[in-house]
């Protein structure tokens, strides 16, 4: 059993859970995910390491309450404890000093991408933040991507905060004034990702995403994760989930990520109607 | 009178029946098929046996079940003494009762198989750990400790066993499993209603009685790699058994279509996540209506049964040779039959066809003829140009086999391996070319059997020991 050590309520919907999980937190690098599991007859999903303490021996995760489990995790406490928890899956970000790199984080992008802007960061690069959120409410870890940045470019799409715009605007503007950027890193939502793609591949510009296929095990074991890249079947669980963006075949996996939009629908309105949680510890699990 | 010799005792010709589910019934639910003999027809079934004094059947076990000797203790209803005979040499016969392919191990070189049925020596045995498991397990003798540690890599009957036999011996051993259950394919790949997972939960149960200790949702490869587990984790000596849980798929176009699994992946849902009770249980899974299962193995078997009871209306094999190669349990195949399943032989797929959404609609295939046989001694199939067809279906499943998963022999240094993937173990000792690291089952032969499986954890259990102990 893994405890949840602290939670932070981001956004509506939107939470940081600090899950105490020493294997994992020993050899977690940026890039990783684990899948966890909240009990007995829960399915496994996967999640991004946002960060990671080796000395509190803990794994934090942000997510977003979309569906049934993601909405059950979301009633969860501090002290309360997940059934499995394992990790780090998946291959670490590719870091080495390419000299002037731009790290995109859309919405619920950011959470992933700032381990990856801090450890580029850390190996010598200049590294220009840009995060975006539909509106200002849904922005979050502005300071702490600050730090992890040498400078940060803010936009939220309906403008109630910072400049109004899509991060793909924000882009533009980079790589034309800056020039010489060696390499970009995109997260987000699946439509983010692709028009990131489809405005660097103008430039010439090496793009990095990050993928969320659906997946059971995250070891190679069951193929349900397989995207296709540059003409290729990968599995996203040990291939990646980082893959060059130019290469990936979005339209693909926009199908496969809605394979089970119906039993989703229906596990979501069973869960909604059957659930009367009523947390009263004040997190706001209790929605 | 002819002096001395035995009476000569009539044989009954056939096997005592398996009592199973009828086929219409169970097709549709996911409780066992077979139901398991009672006490006459086991002591019935039992005095079948010959006691042959070369005791052929022997050499059919790969881990050399004193069959004769097990058979008759039951015969004389010493159920007790029977199981105990059988444990020697086996450590899961509830599981290898049920699954072994019996047809081509131990049944095959049965006397009484020459002239008619072998005895069942498969459904004797498992009646044997059964009526263990309904009652007291057997108490089970542990060494004084060692203060040796061993770990094993992956939880499937090839490091269950290893481990059993380590524990037993003294030393303190660990599993680690990257799944959040042990039990490896006997929990995730073969269905509920052929080994029953209480079954297997109690088998796992007795080994952590013997003081095994089972670390769950741990990777090796990712939360350490095999190097670490020996230098600073403490581990005197290593044994893998990660299995072949690398799936396969045909390469031809529209795989990544909605509605194509993989085996492992339809099977997984199923079995391990338990997709059959959702909603209750919260992992989904897609059937449609009719479903087309590539392969011709148990692996193919079990999905297509599977997708009967998943409430498909139509389940197809579709296998390129014909039902005489159909390398699958003679028992799957006919229990398959019975509950409905269809098979298409002699056919493969060339491209799968889907509609705008990227849902499977239909797979186009050809038709195969036999040709001269192959390295395996099958007579291969030669595809005949111009006869494509298009079969309607909207889920496909692939069983077509898997490969060793990349994770641990990626990841460990002077592990050597060959030009599959799989782990370079001596057959003799499970010993590989790094030091203190052994290997055995399907990471090393490919996908094989349970009971190989399992012989190879206790070979390199005992050179594992010999190690130990040679290591002061
Ligand atoms: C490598 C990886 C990292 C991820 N990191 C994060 C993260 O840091 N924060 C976060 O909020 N979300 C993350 N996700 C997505 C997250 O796993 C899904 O939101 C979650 O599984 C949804 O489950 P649900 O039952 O709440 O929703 P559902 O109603 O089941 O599904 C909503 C959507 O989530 C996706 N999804 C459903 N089941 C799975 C599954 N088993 N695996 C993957 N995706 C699934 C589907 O595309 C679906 O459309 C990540 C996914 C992957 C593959
Ligand atoms: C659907 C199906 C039906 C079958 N039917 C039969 C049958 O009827 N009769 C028969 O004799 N055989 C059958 N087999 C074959 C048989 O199950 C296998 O040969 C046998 O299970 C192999 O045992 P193993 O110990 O080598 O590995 P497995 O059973 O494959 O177990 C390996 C374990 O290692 C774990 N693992 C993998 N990588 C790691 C890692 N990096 N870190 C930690 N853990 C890891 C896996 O999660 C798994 O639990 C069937 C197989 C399948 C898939
Ligand atoms: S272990 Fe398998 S092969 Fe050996 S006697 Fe039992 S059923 Fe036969
Ligand atoms: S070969 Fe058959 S009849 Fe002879 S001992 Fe073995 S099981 Fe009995
Ligand atoms: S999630 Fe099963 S292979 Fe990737």
């Amino acid at each position: 059993m893994y405890r949840i050590v602290r939670k932070e309520a981001l956004a509506p919907t939107l939470s940081l859970f600090e899950i105490e999980a020493p294997l994992v937190a020993r050899k977690a690098r940026a890039g990783q995910f684990v899948i966890l599991r909240i009990n007995e007859e829960g399915e496994r999903i996967p999640l991004t390491i946002a960060d990671f303490d080796r000395a509190r021996e803990t794994i934090t995760c942000v997510f977003q309450e979309v569906g049934k489990t993601t909405k059950e995790l979301g009633t969860l406490c501090e002290g309360d404890y997940l059934q499995d928890f394992a990790g780090p899956l998946g291959l670490p970000s590719h870091i080495e000093n390419f000299g002037r790199v731009v790290c995109v984080g859309g919405g619920l992008g950011v959470a992933p991408v700032f381990p990856i802007a801090r450890a580029l960061k850390e190996a010598g690069n200049e590294v220009i933040g840009i995060m975006g959120a539909r509106t200002k409410e849904l922005l979050f870890w502005e300071e702490k991507m600050y730090s992890a940045c040498s400078e940060l470019w803010v936009t939220t799409d309906d403008g109630s905060y910072s400049r109004k715009g899509f991060v793909t605007d924000l882009l533009r503007e980079v790589i034309e004034k800056k020039k010489d950027v060696g390499l970009c890193v995109a997260i987000g939502p699946l439509p983010m990702m692709r028009a990131v793609c489809g405005l660097t591949r103008e430039y010439g510009l090496k793009t990095v995403v990050s993928l969320n296929s659906i997946m059971v095990d995250g070891t190679g074991m069951c193929g349900c994760c397989r995207v296709t890249v540059g003409g290729k079947t990968k599995f996203a669980c040990v291939d990646g989930p980082e893959f060059d963006g130019h290469l990936v075949d979005f339209e693909e996996m926009a199908r496969r990520a809605v394979i089970y939009k119906p039993q989703e629908q229906l596990a979501v309105s069973r869960y909604v109607k059957n659930s009367a949680h009523n947390c009263s510890c004040g997190c706001g699990g209790g929605r | 009178m002819n002096g001395g010799s035995k009476p000569k005792k009539t044989i009954e010709p056939k096997k005592n029946p398996m009592p199973c589910q009828e086929p219409a019934v169970r097709a549709r639910n996911f409780n066992e098929v077979a139901l398991g003999y009672s006490e006459e027809a086991v002591v019935a079934e039992a005095n079948r046996c010959l006691q042959c004094k070369n005791a052929p059947c022997r050499q059919g076990c790969p881990v050399e079940v004193d069959i004769p000797a097990f058979i008759g203790l039951a015969a004389g209803g010493d159920f007790y003494g029977a199981i105990r005979k059988l444990k020697e040499k086996n450590a899961l016969p509830a599981v290898c009762g049920r699954v072994c392919p019996q047809e081509s191990q131990c049944e095959k070189y049965c006397t009484l198989g020459k002239k008619h049925e072998p005895v069942a020596i498969g459904r004797i045995e498992r009646f044997c750990a059964d009526w263990e498991l309904a009652g007291a397990a057997l108490p089970q003798e542990v060494k004084p400790p060692t203060g040796k540690k061993v770990a094993v890599v992956g939880s499937g009957p090839s490091g269950l066993t290893c481990a059993a036999d380590l524990a037993k011996l003294g030393h303190q051993v660990t599993i680690f499993e990257a799944l959040h259950v042990p039990g490896g394919v006997l929990m995730y790949g073969i269905p509920e209603f052929r080994l029953p997972k209480n079954v297997v939960q109690t088998e796992i149960g007795n080994l952590k009685d013997l003081g095994v200790n089972i670390e769950v949702n741990a990777v090796v490869g990712k939360f350490a790699v095999v190097d670490e587990l020996l230098n600073g984790g403490g581990f005197d000596a290593v044994f893998i058994g990660t299995g072949a849980g690398l799936p396969y798929f045909m390469n031809i176009p529209g795989e990544n279509a909605c509605g194509v699994y993989s085996a492992n992946e339809f099977l997984t849902r199923t079995n391990l996540m338990k997709a059959y009770r959702f909603p209750e249980a919260d992992t989904p899974i897609r059937v449609g209506r009719k479903v087309a299962v590539l392969g011709g193995g148990n692996v193919a078997m079990d999905a297509a049964r599977t997708a009967l009871r998943l409430g498909a209306e139509e389940s197809w094999i579709v296998y390129r040779r014909s039902k005489k190669e159909l390398p699958a349990r003679h028992e799957e195949v006919e229990h398959a039959e019975e509950e409905g399943v269809k098979f298409a032989f002699l056919t493969s797929p060339t491209r799968i066809i889907y509609n705008d959404d990227y849902w499977v609609t239909a797979m186009e295939c050809l038709q195969y003829k036999l040709g001269e046989p192959d390295a395996s001694g099958r007579r291969s199939p030669v595809p005949i140009p111009g006869s494509e067809f298009v079969m309607d279906v909207d889920t496909v499943v692939v069983a077509i086999g898997q490969g060793p998963n990349p994770l641990v022999p990626g990841t460990t240094e002077g592990l050597q391996c060959n030009k599959k993937g799989n782990i370079v173990a001596d057959p003799g000792t499970g010993a590989t070319s790094k030091p203190g690291v052994y290997a055995g089952g399907d990471v090393v032969t490919g996908a094989a059997t349970v009971i190989l499986a399992m012989g190879a954890g206790r070979t390199a259990a005992k050179s594992i020991h010999a190690y130990l102990s040679g290591k002061n």
